[in-house]
């Protein structure tokens, strides 16, 4: 209060790193020995990788009659997963791009990871959709060629918009993400003892020297590749609502869709960066880098984009009832009080309820409540998925075509499946490339301004040490 | 390695003057620049504010590339898909035009962005002139620290300002830590 409204930011960086020590923190996490909690958890992931295959093989050999769905519901988990999964990207996509263009410094210490999220939960939501046409023999009629009649696929359709949205999505995910990784590359290059390790990051660091002539292009490219993501990331998860809402089916055909998935793909996918980063913190040790201040920062957005979907979902059922459309009405009441309304709650509970603790700057700042609520997060977003998908399918038009929908084992263990897929590559991810931007985070820490130097070019002598942490009752 | 041997047999590719610390690194790129230098380069682990105009460098043209592609992803896409739903096989879709401009705009944009980082990525390592498979500045052992927490400034041979002595001696006075000649 005494310094006149003038608020001291918290360093981004904690304790006394130097650029050195920066490298270390992170680079040597490669060269360390692996720890044994890793093995256990990558062969439980292997496991699960193996049980997907299995599922997806029974799957295609069966036909898509071993999942539960009927005559009347024929949109179940396989495309609540695809949604969910395609959500939890987003994070990524957010923090790498929009983060960058809004100066956020604070970004650096999670894109690498969240960033690797989104791949790898973009892998996992496309096989949905691809498994889910029946023939997968004959994917490549989604692709823009003639098939066997000469025809094209319809352009007007949004599950093929589905297609280029996703595929887009992922290719420019990974152009992003190899891009970053680069400056990062040359730095293992040049200092993994093992010769083999040293050509193989050297290869795909593809020759940096980091010259400044090289910088000025990349830098450029960066922030072009992240303007060009951000407006992609909005139109990814816009057109998978227009999945639902081009079509007439009550509580599907509403134009508040868009911005309400966008909100919450965002929620979710920040909810599991929480998750993953609390773990990989603790475990390698990047308390300093990965703060709590960061933790702090990424509850207030999930607080927010929380509330973005909890009035999406009071103003739904607000228009259902002002529109005065009766299938809209029921369709929205039925929500609350049908067959699945345990549903609803669940949904309500964890999306718009649970959240409300990070008003308090106690439970912002404590990581059991973060790691808890992170979970209860992505939970009541695949029931957001469940709900929005089933009730309104389920009882739609005509009460003569009404159907309970319930998963059979399958739709169960392809879900867990997926799991594999994402740990496996996010462990192997872990093990084998930087977890954290190496020369970014390096960006951000006081040093890296020529400002901060004396007139000689000599580091200023350091202040008095309780001007340090201004604010450390973390 | 063999550098010794090395040394003896290939000629200087450049001068390499080792720096402390941005600042350093950001006043010797100064006055290299107004010394009139132009086959030089500073080298840092991450990108310094300011840096392009310490060099004196003209502003990248990667913007140019990317735009180009942009507009190409925009009228190909926008022309596949008119061409195919409305020339090549048209097909009545609930009555609608053959040509359904609004309904083509999702595939368009995407096609857009595709396009547009393909060339940011690809059109950087083109101005960059990677990927490299060596790049006779690894022949320097002290090089090594530039992904790290050192700071360089190459002078190569081939610029039409440079001889053994007087670089050297210009870099002396720069603030360099430590100067070496790197070998090609």
């Amino acid at each position: 209060m005494s310094n006149s409204g003038y608020v001291k930011e918290a360093p981004l960086v904690k304790g006394n790193h130097t650029f050195g020590s920066i490298t270390a923190l992170i680079a040597d996490i490669v060269e360390k020995p692996t720890p044994f909690w890793w093995y256990i958890a990558f062969g439980v992931s292997n496991l699960l990788l193996g049980l997907l295959f299995l599922m997806l093989g029974y799957l295609i050999w069966e036909g898509t009659g071993v999942w539960g769905l009927n005559n009347t519901v024929a949109w179940g988990w396989a495309i609540i997963n695809f949604v969910w999964w395609v959500g939890i990207g987003h994070a990524g996509t957010l923090i790498s791009a929009v983060l960058y263009l809004f100066r956020q410094g604070w970004r650096t210490a999670i894109n690498r990871f969240a960033e690797a999220m989104t791949i790898f939960a973009v892998m996992c939501a496309g096989i949905f959709p691809a498994v889910h046409v029946g023939r997968i023999w004959v994917i490549y009629w989604v692709f823009p060629l003639p098939n066997q009649m000469q025809m094209w696929p319809n352009f007007q359709s949004p599950l093929l918009w589905d297609v280029f949205a996703v595929s887009t999505y992922f290719t420019v995910s990974l152009l992003f993400w190899y891009v970053g990784l680069v400056p990062d590359f040359a730095t293992l290059r040049d200092r993994v003892k093992s010769k083999l390790a040293a050509k193989l990051y050297g290869a795909f660091a593809l020759g940096w020297t980091g010259g400044n002539r090289q910088w000025q292009h990349y830098e450029k490219a960066y922030m072009l590749l992240a303007g060009l993501a951000t407006p992609l990331v909005l139109s990814v998860h816009t057109i998978v609502s227009f999945d639902f809402a081009v079509s007439i089916i009550p509580g599907w055909h509403t134009t508040i869709f868009p911005p309400y998935f966008v909100a919450g793909a965002i929620f979710s996918g920040f909810a599991m960066v929480m998750s993953l980063m609390i773990i990989a913190r603790k475990i390698y040790g990047l308390e300093d880098i990965m703060t709590i201040d960061h933790i702090e920062k990424m509850n207030i957005i999930i607080l927010v984009t929380g509330w973005m979907v909890g009035f999406a979902y009071i103003m739904e059922f607000f228009i259902a009832w002002y529109s005065g459309v009766e299938y809209e009405k029921f369709a929205f009441v039925n929500r609350a009080t049908g067959p699945y309304a345990w549903a609803y709650w669940i949904m309500m509970s964890c999306n718009v309820i649970a959240p409300n603790f990070f008003w308090f700057r106690k439970m912002r700042r404590s990581i059991a409540v973060s790691f808890i609520l992170s979970i209860v997060v992505n939970i009541g977003m695949w029931f957001e998925r469940f709900v929005i998908t089933v009730t309104s399918l389920a009882q739609d038009f005509l009460p003569g075509s009404w159907a309970y929908y319930s998963p059979t084992w399958v739709d169960v263990l392809t879900y867990v499946g997926t799991f594999g897929l994402f740990f496996t590559h996010f462990l192997l991810f872990l093990r084998f490339l930087p977890m954290v931007a190496i020369a970014e985070v390096k960006m951000v820490l006081p040093q890296a301004d020529p400002h901060y130097y004396d007139e000689e070019g000599n580091e200023p002598v350091p202040e008095t040490e309780t001007t340090n942490e201004p604010n450390s009752n973390a | 390695m063999s550098s010794q041997v090395k040394e003896q047999e290939s000629k200087v590719f450049a001068l390499l003057a080792e720096y402390d610390n941005p600042a350093k690194l950001m006043k010797a790129a100064k006055l290299v620049n107004r010394a009139g230098y132009t086959k030089f380069d500073a080298h840092s682990p991450f990108p310094i504010h300011g840096m392009d105009d310490a060099m004196g460098l003209k502003e990248s043209k990667l913007g140019w590339i990317v735009l180009s592609h942009a507009l190409v992803g925009f009228a190909g896409g926008l022309a596949l898909q008119v061409w195919a739903s409305s020339i090549a096989y048209p097909i009545n879709i609930g009555g609608r035009p053959f040509a359904n401009i609004p309904a083509y705009v999702p595939v368009t944009f995407e096609l857009t962005i595709l396009l547009s980082a393909f060339a940011a990525v690809f059109g950087m390592l083109f101005l960059n002139n990677l990927p490299k498979h060596h790049h006779s500045l690894f022949n320097s052992e002290n090089f090594q620290r530039v992904t790290d927490d050192k700071f360089f400034i190459c002078i190569e041979t081939e610029d039409g300002m440079y001889s053994e002595e007087e670089t050297m001696k210009f870099l002396e006075g720069t603030g360099a830590s430590h100067i070496e000649q790197v070998y090609e």
